[in-house]
């Protein structure tokens, strides 16, 4: 497979220019860069989700112009997206033959099918259990398979590492090596370079919308290829100095929240929730998503009211004060979807600035807006955060995501929180982006902010966090210090493996980072 | 560069009633055409008319009601409500307004207060309803308040009856005569007068632009209309915002009857009309929820109804108006929405450029340094 020149623009955000990419038959090429360098476009382009303006794609020697999915597939190219794409009331078996019934049927052809791509490629499978009672790492096989099942000759997997732990990350790079073995072609996405390195055959890097080099994993250091995706050296999420204190900004007792799902089921998600966050410190929760961190988030936030427990901001109670009373106590928000949570994308960036502070100077005097203050303000943050845009009356749509999320930063800093809940916050953000804003949180702990990070970058919440907790099913297993703790060894806590204190084997150290 | 994205606003703003009055035109003609008449003779017919001062008095007149249904409808518009009951609560309203008013007899200067504010009191708790159904049940207001219209109609067919609530004269039944001092002023002008509840009117747009774009209310208003996730992020509490809104938009509703009460018919008959507030959806959609576009829109609708009398003397079809409304609405939300998709696809692409343009020339600094 080949692609020459292809170059796409599109609104907003980085297009693909003169990209050129060559992928031999029966390997694992990795496409890496950092986000927003253009990587998913590039694939949607592969995948016949969108058409380049320019250039050419060849397969096989032969010129091909994919014009929907559905080209791509009969040509032999399937896709497993990052956000999994099944039916979760249905079994595996028909989740697999949905929308390719003709292939083999919906019964014991399509059952034996199965059976045999499952087996050949050691991805076992089980077809007849229902998709909700499969965890992460089951669903991506599942995917997988889905793309097998429909002929696919050639597999991309779009940062198929970034909902598993590591541990799972290991299983699927096995499966990888079984599906090249037997003659497939698999490109692979991501920007996690030792991943990179362990597991592809050949890597092409791509940064600010252009393939910038190619790369041999066995002729190559982690650096290099960081250097190379960056363009400069790699900033670190690294924290120096601690500078936690003894005061507690945010205690949270006994925290227990119940909701009631799509079926109608009363379910907990938050039990006995307990932990404190001094002033300049950084509290890192670690958790594979959807175990109750969006939750004790919003019940924070005072967008979920919790049936027991307190939650105590700088003395005073606010377990069940309205959200607009938290931000005005001093709760900075980053949230973890910006454009449901953080922004009006129709709105220009002046009234974002406006958004979560209206009763707040310099938004307003009394009952009555000051739209030229905080045109003024908004200035003055598209300055000091380096907020890419031509002006502030432009639509917070037409930014690309990590000006967005510069923009947040720079609006909830703006108005000196006690406490800022950042969930996510460099997720989406291109590589310059994430090292303000590690700055930015880092600058502000000096100055005595506390912080709730949630990440599901390991290395980021390792490198930013005083303190680290790990949360299971809506409970907090375990705890560990950052100083000495690995990635793999939070990760087989985040699958519920490991309880209680972590301790780093060569290490012996007392509880957590508090002590420090 | 701020300069630039305004006029291109300006531009896009005015590019779209155009695009769709043009369309509209267009469209019309045909449609005349196709009746086997002269299109062309019956916009000549329509200026002519519609510019007779006497026309000008009745459709100023004719649209100080429309304008302030449509106020109603557009502060729930603003925040994604769609109150289709602002029939209902209007004509409620002014019901139980006649009905107090006639029972008093007070000064004028205590007397119109009074009654204005029983007429937005009525019309605020009957949208309101819909507004606590809403937030409490999770009724669609679509829904509840189509069916409050209906109830609302009961429950005035159940009073206005002679001997109850009403009185019969000829073959009319209406509510008792307000006393002279409920008489509302009038401007006068030839040959007729212009009822002076335009000025309520013009207050309520003037009130209607200030709470909304000045206030922080507004602001948590429109907020909610955007997003109702980042509003409720951001500390608004959505279900407190719908109830509030939905009462402020009744409370307006309330106002749409009191031209013809306080100034034409002082009294609530089985003649009230009817259907303004279907009438105020309509405009609110053409003037895009702005306070000097939808005056703009009311008085189209005015300009449209009075000559459109006229055409039918000059052997149109009397639906041709009808027609002509109608196509006038479709154009304009179907023009709104084109011209928004491309505003925001250009500024998405123009700000991808100028940002690219800078990168190269900083890049280019770099080389070069």
């Amino acid at each position: 497979m080949e692609l020459a020149g292809i170059t796409k623009r599109f609104p907003g955000v980085v297009a693909n220019h003169d990209i050129h990419l060559t992928v031999r038959r029966g390997t694992v090429h990795a496409l890496c860069g950092e986000n927003g360098a253009g990587k998913s476009t590039l694939m949607k382009i592969l995948y016949g989700m969108q058409k380049p303006d320019e250039g050419t794609i060849t397969l096989d020697g032969e010129q091909v112009s994919l014009h929907s999915p559905a080209d791509a597939i009969a040509r032999g190219i399937g896709m497993v997206h990052q956000h999994f794409m099944l039916a979760d009331n249905l079994t595996v078996l028909e989740n697999v033959v949905l929308g390719a019934e003709k292939l083999h049927g919906i019964g014991a052809r399509a059952r034996a099918r199965i059976k045999e791509i499952s087996d050949a490629y050691g991805l076992g499978v089980r077809p007849d259990v229902l998709v909700e009672d499969l965890g992460v790492a089951d669903r991506q096989r599942v995917e997988i398979l889905k793309v097998l099942y429909r002929g696919a000759r050639t597999l991309i997997l779009d940062e198929p590492t970034a909902v598993l732990v590591p541990q799972e990350v290991s299983a699927l790079f096995d499966n990888l090596r079984e599906l090249k073995s037997e003659g497939l072609t698999v490109i692979f996405i991501s920007h996690k370079l030792g991943e990179v390195l362990s597991v592809a055959d050949d890597i092409t890097v791509i940064r600010r919308g252009t393939t910038v080099g190619t790369a041999v994993p066995s002729e190559t250091t982690p650096k290099q290829l960081a250097e190379l995706m960056v363009g400069e050296e790699l900033p670190s999420p690294e924290t120096r100095e601690s500078t936690v204190t003894d005061t507690p900004m945010l205690t949270v007792e006994g925290l227990h929240l119940s909701a009631t799902d799509s079926d109608g089921v009363v379910r907990t998600v938050l039990d006995g929730i307990e932990f404190t966050i001094h002033k300049g410190e950084v509290l890192g929760l670690a958790g594979v998503e959807g175990n109750g961190q969006a939750e004790l988030v919003e019940a924070i936030m005072g967008m979920r009211d919790p049936d027991a427990g307190t939650v105590t901001l700088d003395g005073a109670e606010i377990t069940h004060a309205p959200t607009r009373k938290r931000r005005e106590g001093g709760i900075g928000y980053i949230p973890e979807d910006r454009h449901r949570h953080g922004l009006l994308l129709e709105a220009p960036l002046w009234e974002n600035r406006i958004l979560g502070h209206v009763t707040e100077k310099p938004n307003s005097k009394g009952f009555f807006l000051d739209n030229k203050a905080a045109r003024a303000d908004t200035e003055r943050i598209v300055r000091d955060f380096d907020v890419r845009t031509p002006g502030i009356e432009v639509t917070a749509a037409s930014l690309s995501g990590g000006n967005q999320q510069k923009l947040i930063v720079g609006r909830e800093m703006s108005h000196h929180p006690k406490l800022l809940i950042a969930a996510h916050p460099t997720r989406g953000v291109d590589v310059g982006a994430q090292a303000q804003i590690w700055d930015q949180i880092r600058e502000a702990r000096r100055e005595g902010l506390a912080v709730l990070l949630i990440s599901a970058d390991l290395d980021e919440l390792i490198g930013l966090s005083d303190t680290l907790r790990v949360m299971f099913r809506g409970r907090l297993v375990a705890d560990a210090d950052p100083a000495t703790i690995t990635p793999e060894e939070l990760g087989s806590a985040m699958t519920g493996a490991a309880t209680g204190h972590l301790e780093h084997e060569e290490h012996e150290e007392s509880e957590g980072g508090e002590s420090k | 560069m701020i300069k630039k994205f305004d006029r291109n606003k300006v531009v896009l703003a005015v590019a779209a009633p155009l695009l769709a009055i043009v369309a509209a035109i267009a469209i019309t003609s045909v449609i005349i055409a196709a009746t086997g008449k002269d299109p062309f003779h019956a916009y000549q017919v329509m200026v002519d008319f519609g510019s007779k001062s006497d026309s000008q008095v009745w459709i100023i007149n004719k649209a100080t009601p429309y304008y302030l249904s449509a106020l109603a409808v557009a502060i729930g518009f603003r925040m994604n409500l769609f109150n289709i009951g602002v029939d209902g609560q209007y004509r409620i309203a002014a019901f139980f307004a006649a009905v107090v008013g006639g029972a008093l007899t007070l000064p004028g200067i205590v007397q119109i207060p009074v009654i204005i504010i029983v007429a937005m009191a009525v019309g605020a708790v009957w949208a309101g309803i819909a507004g606590l159904l809403k937030t409490t049940r999770g009724v669609n207001e679509v829904i509840s308040t189509i069916m409050l219209n209906a109830i609302g109609a009961s429950v005035i067919g159940y009073f206005l009856q002679d001997g109850r609530l009403a009185k019969k004269e000829g073959n009319l039944i209406h509510t008792p005569y307000l006393p002279d001092s409920a008489h509302f002023f009038e401007i006068p002008t030839t040959p007729k007068p212009v009822y002076g509840f335009v000025v309520i009117a013009a207050v309520a747009g003037l009130a209607y632009w200030f709470l909304l774009g000045r206030t922080r209310f507004g602001f948590d208003l429109r907020t909610v209309g955007r997003s109702e996730s980042a509003a409720q992020a951001s500390g608004v509490s959505v279900k407190r915002m719908v109830v509030t809104s939905m009462v402020l938009s009744g409370a307006v509703a309330g106002l749409v009857g009191m031209p013809t009460l306080l100034g034409v018919s002082y009294n609530y008959g089985t003649d009230f009309p009817t259907g303004i507030g279907f009438t105020g959806i309509a405009i609110a959609l053409l003037g895009r929820n702005h306070p000097v576009g939808m005056a703009l829109g009311a008085l189209l609708w005015g300009f449209l109804e009075r000559t459109g009398t006229q055409l039918e003397f000059e052997g149109y079809a009397q639906e041709i108006v009808g027609v002509i409304q109608g196509v006038i609405v479709l154009c304009v939300v179907i023009a709104y929405e084109i011209v928004r998709r491309y505003g925001l696809k250009t500024q998405q692409r123009k700000v991808g450029e100028e940002l690219a343009a800078r990168a190269r020339k900083s890049d280019k600094a770099e080389a070069a340094a």
